[in-house]
């Protein structure tokens, strides 16, 4: 895990302090709201429904167990004992106070973290694969080019006042794990005809109010081109993005509204165009700094087979039922990944509270090479765990109530915090999530369904990702009531696809009973045992299924 | 509204001459990039000193061929949050080599002086009462910059380098 030096420790505690002054001038009403507000967004401070809410950023949703301790002690300290991951690998507060912000914001210091440009019209905390340096995959480690983008875009002056917010997610892995087809840029780490290791650039995806896969703008950016060539697409953005309507300014509708190709020539040019002066390119000893942090652990040379993880899962179907479905394989011998699904039946996905952060920092400290991740899904992971220490962590986590069994099933729902929380939204999320899960409240009927993305948003902002979903609920508002809208066939991986809307919406109590209807329909026409709710929809089609979900009694 | 140049207040000698009016008998003019397209060759071989008021749209590169003659460029900000500007600057500085003054016009607040000066901006226009002390303060509030910029190639990766070599030479 990167380490801060002198300079990036410096340059938190600065910004902390920048902070500090700026929310006195607020609170001395010196800094009208209007000025301020964009002075609070690019350090992640949002105002809520009830409250200010601040969101901390988890650079590619990397944590140690130092560092999960302090933010369950901000919980404790500054907010009401919990807090929530998220979608983007960030971890949010919802009830600290404005004065307490500045506090806050030098405790996170303390231990190399921060909430700068979590928020507003930057380039935002970059995201990446929560299995890094684990999977099987992968052509090398994305996170120490993700490391990189972090300290190129932190405070970038030119990037500063973009027309919309800009996410970049970079991935490795032939599976991808990081969403990069729905990223403003997607970054594919690929190797060229030469068999050196660059970039695939994918430009203008997104989810929101206007949903695009991005395209392919480069099959390949050579990693001493990477920071230039980012430079020359945020330079045609800034200067040529739409900003005359909030809803068309994300880079997706430039992409579109010039045409792929124009879009390439803008950005084509402009790269060749870059003098000397211009050019980003950091020194390779630079680049071996940051990369040797995040050099492979030493792992023990253990046999694939392990004997205590073999009695673990013979000792009770909620063990074999927890391995099978919240484990996934490594890249060595006797080791797995292990998935801590934050999705409790009634829980609001994503959130954990300070026990539970605690709990997860000792057993990551004691079981998994001190690396905790933070994963897309709202989901914290363990990436190096030994089969032999599965019984003890198993024990450990389901002593703080983290042993959901569901990563990758039915309730192992994304959702948006909604009108509980967001002053966007239109309708609640967590509630109709909590109800979806109750249908999955058998284990057996769960396991029996399989591998299946529900994600519910709030609102059209998608927060909650439902255009990715294979089932995609979406809250609207029609007359002061709340209805869903639900959506079939979108995925986020690299067969990335924006899913349809079906119809009219739903009330909320009639989603979870549609759902149900819908997964029968899909387990009386899947193939074998093995085929998945997303891929026998694609082979019969989502009429069946769009039958199935407004076939009410 | 003051004027700060280099961080501190200068009296403002420039005088707004809009298109289609008639130019001073002397003094310095700032014009749009229209009027200088048209009449450049007049207006740059006159008595005047020059300077060009561009829009946020505008292409820097379409007054590449003038900049040795112009003396003045004023940079638009409509509104605090649009940031063209910006990349306006960073292109007439690093790209086409503009050594002149550029001055930053419209919304111009005091956090966001700091982007402006690493952006090449050496002048601005903004609405302090303290416009000094204000300018002292933002401009150095951050000692230390992951990127090179208009105002310093001095960067966090570059010092990181010269700390490498310094300490493989011993």
């Amino acid at each position: 895990m990167y380490r801060y030096d002198e300079f990036d420790d410096t340059l938190v505690r600065e910004r902390a302090q920048q902070f500090r002054g700026q929310v006195e001038r607020r609170l001395k009403g010196e800094l009208k709201e209007e000025h301020f507000k964009p002075l609070r967004l690019q350090n992640g401070v949002y105002l809520q429904l009830h409250a200010y809410m601040l969101r901390v950023a988890i650079p590619y949703g990397q944590l140690n167990a130092k560092k999960m301790r302090q933010l369950a002690m901000v919980a404790d300290v500054y907010d009401k004992g919990y807090a929530h991951f998220t979608t983007r690998q960030n971890v949010q507060y919802n009830w600290i106070a404005l004065a307490d912000m500045p506090d806050v914001l030098d405790v996170l210091a303390d231990v190399e973290m921060h909430a700068i440009q979590t928020s507003g019209n930057c380039i935002r905390n970059v995201t990446s694969d929560h299995l890094a340096g684990a999977n099987r995959d992968e052509i090398e480690d994305p996170r120490p080019w993700c490391e990189i983008i972090r300290q190129w875009s932190t405070f970038h002056p030119e990037f500063s006042s973009l027309p919309r917010k800009f996410k970049i997610a970079v991935t490795a892995g032939e599976t991808d794990r990081a969403a990069v087809r729905v990223h403003d840029i997607g970054l594919h780490m690929k190797k060229n005809a030469e068999g050196k290791v660059g970039f695939e650039f994918i430009v203008g995806g997104g989810l929101g109010r206007t949903p695009f896969v991005g395209p392919t703008v480069r099959e390949w950016v050579a990693k001493e081109d990477l920071l230039s060539y980012l430079e020359a697409n945020m330079r045609v953005y800034n200067r040529h993005g739409r900003r005359d309507n909030k809803y068309k300014a994300r880079i997706k509708i430039l992409v579109s509204e010039l045409g792929l190709e124009e879009y390439k020539r803008q950005v084509e040019e402009e790269f060749a165009a870059q003098n000397s002066w211009e050019k980003v390119v950091l020194p390779q000893e630079e680049i071996d700094r940051i990369t040797a942090y995040f050099a492979p652990p030493k792992f023990e040379m253990l046999s694939a087979a392990s004997p205590a993880f073999e009695a673990f899962k013979s000792e009770s179907r909620e063990h074999a039922r927890w391995a099978k479905n919240n484990l996934r394989p490594h890249r060595a011998p006797g080791y797995a990944s292990a998935h801590i699904a934050l999705k409790q039946q009634g829980e609001a996905p994503g959130d954990a509270t300070s026990d539970q952060m605690r709990a997860m920092a000792d057993i990551g400290e004691r079981f998994g090479l001190d690396d905790i991740r933070v994963a897309h899904e709202q989901d914290i992971v363990l990436p190096h765990v030994k089969l032999d220490d599965v019984p003890a962590v198993y024990a450990a986590l389901k002593a703080a109530g983290l042993h959901a069994s569901n990563a990758g099933l039915g309730s192992d729902i994304i959702a948006c915090p909604g009108l509980d929380y967001c002053n966007l939204s239109n309708a609640r999320s967590i509630s109709v999530a909590n109800e979806i899960q109750a249908v999955f409240a058998d284990p057996e009927f769960e396991d029996e369904v399989g591998t299946l993305h529900v994600n519910v948003s709030g609102c059209i902002n998608a927060c909650g990702h439902h255009h990715v979903g294979h089932i995609g609920i979406l809250g609207v508002d029609k007359k002061g009531e709340e209805f869903y809208q639900v959506l079939f066939g979108g995925r986020a991986d690299e067969k990335a696809a924006i899913a349809t809307i079906q119809g009219p919406g739903l009330r909320h109590e009639e989603v979870a009973p549609a759902i149900r209807r819908v997964i029968d329909t899909y387990l009386s026409l899947r193939r074998d045992g093995g085929e998945k709710f997303i891929d026998t929809m694609s082979r019969v089609g989502q009429a069946p299924f769009k039958e199935a979900l407004y076939a009410a009694a | 509204m003051p004027l700060l140049k280099d961080g501190r207040i200068d009296a403002d000698v420039w005088t707004l001459v809009e298109d289609g009016q008639e130019l001073p008998e002397s003094g310095p003019v700032l014009v749009s990039l229209a009027r200088l397209k048209a009449e450049h060759a007049s207006l740059l071989a006159g008595n005047h000193s020059v300077g060009v008021k561009l829009a946020n749209t505008d292409d820097p590169a379409d007054i590449a061929a003038w900049l040795e003659k112009i003396s003045l460029i004023a940079l638009d900000f409509p509104k605090y949050t649009d940031g063209r500007a910006l990349s306006q600057s960073q292109l007439l500085r690093r790209r086409h080599g503009y050594t002149g003054e550029i001055r930053a016009t419209g919304q111009v607040l005091r956090d966001q002086l700091r982007l402006m000066i690493r952006s090449g901006f050496d002048a601005m226009v903004i609405d302090e009462a303290d416009a000094e002390a204000v300018y002292d303060f933002s401009a150095h509030e951050l000692s230390e910059f992951y990127q090179s910029a208009a105002d310093t190639t001095d960067t966090i990766f570059v010092k990181r380098q010269r700390a490498r070599q310094s300490k493989a030479a011993e």
